[in-house]
Protein backbone atom coordinates (compact mmCIF):
# COMPACT_ATOMS: atom_id res chain seq x y z
CA UNK A 1 0.00 0.00 0.00
CA UNK A 2 1.35 3.39 -0.96
CA UNK A 3 1.67 6.22 1.49
CA UNK A 4 -0.92 8.32 -0.32
CA UNK A 5 -3.46 5.53 -0.26
CA UNK A 6 -2.66 4.83 3.37
CA UNK A 7 -3.13 8.43 4.43
CA UNK A 8 -6.30 8.68 2.41
CA UNK A 9 -7.71 5.67 4.21
CA UNK A 10 -6.50 6.46 7.67
CA UNK A 11 -6.35 10.23 8.14
CA UNK A 12 -10.09 11.03 8.06
CA UNK A 13 -10.61 9.55 11.53
CA UNK A 14 -7.52 10.89 13.25
CA UNK A 15 -9.57 13.38 15.26
CA UNK A 16 -11.87 10.62 16.40
CA UNK A 17 -8.91 8.57 17.55
CA UNK A 18 -7.53 11.56 19.37
CA UNK A 19 -10.80 12.39 21.09
CA UNK A 20 -11.33 8.82 22.23
CA UNK A 21 -7.78 8.72 23.57
CA UNK A 22 -8.35 11.98 25.36
CA UNK A 23 -11.61 10.76 26.83
CA UNK A 24 -9.83 7.78 28.33
CA UNK A 25 -6.42 9.20 29.18
CA UNK A 26 -7.67 12.68 30.16
CA UNK A 27 -4.42 14.55 29.52
CA UNK A 28 -3.90 16.23 26.17
CA UNK A 29 -0.25 15.21 25.96
CA UNK A 30 -0.96 11.58 26.59
CA UNK A 31 -3.78 11.59 24.08
CA UNK A 32 -1.44 13.06 21.47
CA UNK A 33 1.18 10.45 22.25
CA UNK A 34 -1.41 7.71 22.00
CA UNK A 35 -2.59 9.01 18.63
CA UNK A 36 0.96 9.08 17.33
CA UNK A 37 1.64 5.62 18.64
CA UNK A 38 -1.51 4.29 17.05
CA UNK A 39 -0.73 5.74 13.64
CA UNK A 40 2.76 4.31 13.80
CA UNK A 41 1.23 0.92 14.51
CA UNK A 42 -1.18 1.31 11.61
CA UNK A 43 1.67 2.35 9.32
CA UNK A 44 3.76 -0.63 10.35
CA UNK A 45 0.84 -2.97 9.70
CA UNK A 46 -0.31 -1.24 6.54
CA UNK A 47 -0.11 -4.39 4.45
CA UNK A 48 -2.59 -6.05 6.79
CA UNK A 49 -5.09 -3.20 6.61
CA UNK A 50 -6.47 -4.38 3.29
CA UNK A 51 -7.80 -7.48 5.00
CA UNK A 52 -10.11 -5.43 7.19
CA UNK A 53 -13.39 -4.31 5.75
CA UNK A 54 -13.77 -1.46 8.19
CA UNK A 55 -10.40 0.10 8.88
CA UNK A 56 -11.93 2.81 11.03
CA UNK A 57 -13.60 0.35 13.39
CA UNK A 58 -10.35 -1.58 13.56
CA UNK A 59 -8.40 1.56 14.41
CA UNK A 60 -10.90 2.54 17.08
CA UNK A 61 -10.60 -0.91 18.64
CA UNK A 62 -6.83 -0.54 18.63
CA UNK A 63 -7.11 2.89 20.23
CA UNK A 64 -9.39 1.58 22.94
CA UNK A 65 -7.08 -1.34 23.71
CA UNK A 66 -3.97 0.82 23.70
CA UNK A 67 -5.50 3.40 26.04
CA UNK A 68 -6.81 0.78 28.46
CA UNK A 69 -3.34 -0.79 28.51
CA UNK A 70 -1.83 2.59 29.24
CA UNK A 71 -4.27 3.14 32.08
CA UNK A 72 -3.52 -0.26 33.54
CA UNK A 73 0.21 0.39 33.41
CA UNK A 74 -0.24 3.77 35.03
CA UNK A 75 -2.39 2.41 37.80
CA UNK A 76 0.14 -0.21 38.73
CA UNK A 77 2.96 2.35 38.63
CA UNK A 78 1.46 5.26 40.47
CA UNK A 79 -0.05 5.92 43.81
CA UNK A 80 -3.31 7.80 43.61
CA UNK A 81 -4.06 10.80 45.73
CA UNK A 82 -7.37 10.49 47.49
CA UNK A 83 -8.61 13.50 49.38
CA UNK A 84 -12.05 12.52 50.50
CA UNK A 85 -11.72 14.43 53.78
CA UNK A 86 -11.44 17.68 51.95
CA UNK A 87 -14.34 20.02 52.69
CA UNK A 88 -15.15 23.16 50.84
CA UNK A 89 -16.83 25.93 52.84
CA UNK A 90 -17.20 28.40 50.05
CA UNK A 91 -20.10 26.66 48.40
CA UNK A 92 -21.87 29.65 46.98
CA UNK A 93 -18.84 30.78 45.00
CA UNK A 94 -18.23 27.27 43.81
CA UNK A 95 -21.83 26.93 42.71
CA UNK A 96 -21.52 30.10 40.76
CA UNK A 97 -18.44 28.88 38.97
CA UNK A 98 -19.99 25.52 38.33
CA UNK A 99 -23.09 27.02 36.82
CA UNK A 100 -20.90 29.21 34.69
CA UNK A 101 -19.10 26.30 33.12
CA UNK A 102 -21.71 23.63 33.53
CA UNK A 103 -20.30 22.20 30.33
CA UNK A 104 -17.14 21.17 32.14
CA UNK A 105 -19.37 19.64 34.81
CA UNK A 106 -20.70 17.26 32.22
CA UNK A 107 -17.10 16.45 31.38
CA UNK A 108 -16.36 15.63 35.01
CA UNK A 109 -19.45 13.47 35.26
CA UNK A 110 -18.46 11.45 32.23
CA UNK A 111 -15.06 11.13 33.85
CA UNK A 112 -16.60 9.21 36.75
CA UNK A 113 -18.34 6.63 34.55
CA UNK A 114 -16.96 3.11 34.18
CA UNK A 115 -14.58 2.80 31.24
CA UNK A 116 -16.93 0.83 29.03
CA UNK A 117 -19.73 3.36 29.42
CA UNK A 118 -17.24 6.17 28.91
CA UNK A 119 -16.14 4.70 25.59
CA UNK A 120 -19.69 4.04 24.45
CA UNK A 121 -20.91 7.52 25.27
CA UNK A 122 -17.89 8.97 23.49
CA UNK A 123 -18.49 6.90 20.38
CA UNK A 124 -22.25 7.50 20.29
CA UNK A 125 -22.83 11.03 21.51
CA UNK A 126 -19.66 12.70 20.31
CA UNK A 127 -18.69 10.67 17.25
CA UNK A 128 -22.21 9.61 16.20
CA UNK A 129 -21.50 5.97 15.45
CA UNK A 130 -24.34 3.51 14.85
CA UNK A 131 -24.96 0.85 17.48
CA UNK A 132 -23.74 -1.86 15.12
CA UNK A 133 -20.45 -0.03 14.59
CA UNK A 134 -19.91 0.47 18.31
CA UNK A 135 -20.65 -3.21 18.80
CA UNK A 136 -18.00 -4.06 16.23
CA UNK A 137 -15.43 -1.77 17.83
CA UNK A 138 -16.00 -3.08 21.33
CA UNK A 139 -16.83 -6.65 20.37
CA UNK A 140 -20.28 -6.43 21.94
CA UNK A 141 -23.84 -7.13 20.85
CA UNK A 142 -25.71 -3.98 19.77
CA UNK A 143 -28.28 -4.61 22.50
CA UNK A 144 -25.52 -4.69 25.11
CA UNK A 145 -24.30 -1.37 23.74
CA UNK A 146 -27.79 0.09 24.11
CA UNK A 147 -28.11 -1.10 27.68
CA UNK A 148 -24.75 0.34 28.70
CA UNK A 149 -25.44 3.59 26.87
CA UNK A 150 -28.84 3.99 28.50
CA UNK A 151 -27.27 3.38 31.88
CA UNK A 152 -24.57 5.97 31.24
CA UNK A 153 -27.03 8.60 30.00
CA UNK A 154 -29.32 8.10 32.96
CA UNK A 155 -26.43 8.29 35.41
CA UNK A 156 -25.25 11.58 33.97
CA UNK A 157 -28.75 13.05 33.94
CA UNK A 158 -29.40 11.99 37.55
CA UNK A 159 -26.11 13.48 38.69
CA UNK A 160 -26.80 16.70 36.82
CA UNK A 161 -30.24 17.07 38.36
CA UNK A 162 -28.87 16.19 41.79
CA UNK A 163 -26.22 18.86 41.58
CA UNK A 164 -28.72 21.31 40.18
CA UNK A 165 -31.23 20.83 43.01
CA UNK A 166 -28.50 20.86 45.60
CA UNK A 167 -27.42 24.25 44.33
CA UNK A 168 -30.90 25.71 44.62
CA UNK A 169 -31.89 24.41 48.05
CA UNK B 1 -40.35 21.31 17.55
CA UNK B 2 -43.02 21.03 20.25
CA UNK B 3 -42.06 20.72 23.86
CA UNK B 4 -44.00 17.50 24.40
CA UNK B 5 -42.26 16.04 21.44
CA UNK B 6 -38.84 16.98 22.83
CA UNK B 7 -39.68 15.49 26.20
CA UNK B 8 -40.71 12.29 24.55
CA UNK B 9 -37.52 12.25 22.54
CA UNK B 10 -35.46 12.77 25.69
CA UNK B 11 -37.12 9.83 27.35
CA UNK B 12 -36.38 7.61 24.40
CA UNK B 13 -32.89 9.04 24.26
CA UNK B 14 -32.23 7.95 27.82
CA UNK B 15 -33.42 4.46 26.99
CA UNK B 16 -30.98 4.50 24.06
CA UNK B 17 -33.81 4.00 21.59
CA UNK B 18 -33.28 7.08 19.46
CA UNK B 19 -31.70 7.02 16.03
CA UNK B 20 -28.76 9.23 15.13
CA UNK B 21 -31.13 11.59 13.30
CA UNK B 22 -33.32 12.03 16.36
CA UNK B 23 -30.29 12.68 18.51
CA UNK B 24 -29.22 15.34 16.05
CA UNK B 25 -32.66 16.96 16.47
CA UNK B 26 -32.14 17.02 20.23
CA UNK B 27 -28.67 18.52 19.90
CA UNK B 28 -29.96 21.24 17.60
CA UNK B 29 -32.90 21.96 19.86
CA UNK B 30 -30.65 22.58 22.86
CA UNK B 31 -28.39 24.84 20.85
CA UNK B 32 -30.98 27.58 21.03
CA UNK B 33 -31.02 30.15 23.81
CA UNK B 34 -34.44 29.88 25.44
CA UNK B 35 -34.91 26.38 26.76
CA UNK B 36 -37.63 25.64 29.37
CA UNK B 37 -36.30 25.76 32.94
CA UNK B 38 -36.97 22.12 33.75
CA UNK B 39 -34.84 21.07 30.77
CA UNK B 40 -31.98 23.45 31.44
CA UNK B 41 -29.57 20.77 32.62
CA UNK B 42 -29.96 19.03 29.29
CA UNK B 43 -28.72 22.16 27.59
CA UNK B 44 -25.31 21.83 29.19
CA UNK B 45 -25.39 18.13 28.51
CA UNK B 46 -26.05 18.29 24.78
CA UNK B 47 -23.93 21.34 24.22
CA UNK B 48 -21.02 19.53 25.78
CA UNK B 49 -21.21 16.85 23.12
CA UNK B 50 -21.52 19.32 20.28
CA UNK B 51 -18.55 21.21 21.64
CA UNK B 52 -16.28 18.26 22.31
CA UNK B 53 -16.81 16.89 18.82
CA UNK B 54 -15.05 19.95 17.43
CA UNK B 55 -11.76 19.14 19.12
CA UNK B 56 -8.99 18.43 16.62
CA UNK B 57 -5.68 16.68 16.60
CA UNK B 58 -3.27 19.40 15.56
CA UNK B 59 0.15 17.75 15.76
CA UNK B 60 1.63 16.28 12.62
CA UNK B 61 1.76 12.53 12.39
CA UNK B 62 5.24 10.95 12.32
CA UNK B 63 4.72 9.05 9.09
CA UNK B 64 6.31 11.38 6.56
CA UNK B 65 9.92 11.49 7.90
CA UNK B 66 10.02 7.73 7.89
CA UNK B 67 9.18 7.73 4.25
CA UNK B 68 12.05 10.04 3.24
CA UNK B 69 14.37 7.60 4.97
CA UNK B 70 13.18 4.93 2.59
CA UNK B 71 13.80 7.18 -0.37
CA UNK B 72 17.40 7.87 0.62
CA UNK B 73 17.96 4.22 1.37
CA UNK B 74 16.83 3.28 -2.13
CA UNK B 75 19.11 5.93 -3.64
CA UNK B 76 22.05 4.53 -1.70
CA UNK B 77 21.19 1.00 -2.77
CA UNK B 78 21.02 2.10 -6.41
CA UNK B 79 24.46 3.76 -6.19
CA UNK B 80 25.96 0.65 -4.59
CA UNK B 81 24.42 -1.54 -7.27
CA UNK B 82 25.75 0.62 -10.11
CA UNK B 83 29.27 0.71 -8.66
CA UNK B 84 29.35 -3.06 -8.24
CA UNK B 85 28.01 -3.72 -11.76
CA UNK B 86 30.58 -1.32 -13.23
CA UNK B 87 33.50 -2.93 -11.40
CA UNK B 88 32.41 -6.48 -12.32
CA UNK B 89 32.14 -5.51 -16.00
CA UNK B 90 35.60 -3.94 -15.91
CA UNK B 91 37.29 -6.91 -14.28
CA UNK B 92 35.94 -9.21 -17.02
CA UNK B 93 37.73 -7.30 -19.80
CA UNK B 94 41.56 -7.43 -20.00
CA UNK B 95 43.64 -4.90 -21.91
CA UNK B 96 45.98 -6.08 -24.74
CA UNK B 97 49.13 -5.59 -22.68
CA UNK B 98 47.74 -7.64 -19.85
CA UNK B 99 46.78 -10.36 -22.29
CA UNK B 100 50.29 -10.53 -23.73
CA UNK B 101 51.82 -10.60 -20.30
CA UNK B 102 49.56 -13.45 -19.28
CA UNK B 103 50.50 -15.38 -22.45
CA UNK B 104 54.19 -14.92 -21.68
CA UNK B 105 53.76 -16.08 -18.12
CA UNK B 106 51.89 -19.16 -19.37
CA UNK B 107 54.69 -20.07 -21.76
CA UNK B 108 57.35 -19.56 -19.09
CA UNK B 109 55.50 -21.85 -16.72
CA UNK B 110 55.08 -24.44 -19.44
CA UNK B 111 58.85 -24.37 -20.03
CA UNK B 112 59.61 -24.77 -16.36
CA UNK B 113 57.32 -27.81 -16.12
CA UNK B 114 59.00 -29.32 -19.20
CA UNK B 115 62.40 -28.91 -17.59
CA UNK B 116 61.28 -30.55 -14.35
CA UNK B 117 59.77 -33.54 -16.12
CA UNK B 118 62.89 -34.11 -18.26
CA UNK B 119 65.16 -34.05 -15.23
CA UNK B 120 62.86 -36.36 -13.36
CA UNK B 121 63.12 -38.89 -16.22
CA UNK B 122 66.91 -38.67 -16.05
CA UNK B 123 66.81 -39.46 -12.34
CA UNK B 124 64.58 -42.43 -13.05
CA UNK B 125 67.21 -44.23 -15.23
CA UNK B 126 69.94 -43.54 -12.66
CA UNK B 127 67.82 -45.04 -9.90
CA UNK B 128 67.10 -48.17 -11.94
CA UNK B 129 70.85 -48.65 -12.62
CA UNK B 130 71.49 -48.40 -8.87
CA UNK B 131 68.86 -51.02 -8.18
CA UNK B 132 70.49 -53.47 -10.65
CA UNK B 133 73.83 -52.95 -8.89
CA UNK B 134 72.19 -53.78 -5.59
CA UNK B 135 70.64 -56.96 -6.99
CA UNK B 136 74.04 -58.16 -8.24
CA UNK B 137 75.52 -57.71 -4.78
CA UNK B 138 72.58 -59.52 -3.19
CA UNK B 139 72.96 -62.49 -5.51
CA UNK B 140 76.60 -62.74 -4.55
CA UNK B 141 75.70 -62.85 -0.86
CA UNK B 142 73.08 -65.52 -1.23
CA UNK B 143 75.43 -67.64 -3.42
CA UNK B 144 78.23 -67.47 -0.85
CA UNK B 145 75.83 -68.62 1.85
CA UNK B 146 74.75 -71.65 -0.11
Amino acid sequence: MQQKEFLHKVLPFKDKVYRLAKRLLVSTDEAEDATQELYLKLWKNKHKLEQYKNVEAFAMTMTKNYCLDQLKAKRSNNLTLVHSNYKDNNISLQRELELKDSVSKVHDLIETLPEKQKIIIQLRDVENYEYEEIGKILDLQPTAVRVALSRARKTIREQLIKQHNYGIS
Amino acid sequence: MELANIEQLIERYENAETSLKEEQVLKEYFQQENVPAHLSEYKAYFNYFSESSTERYTKTLPIKPRRTNWKWLSVAALVALMVSVYSINNSGKLSIEERQEAELAYQETQKAFQLISQNLNKGNSVAIAGLQEFEKAQNKVFKSKK
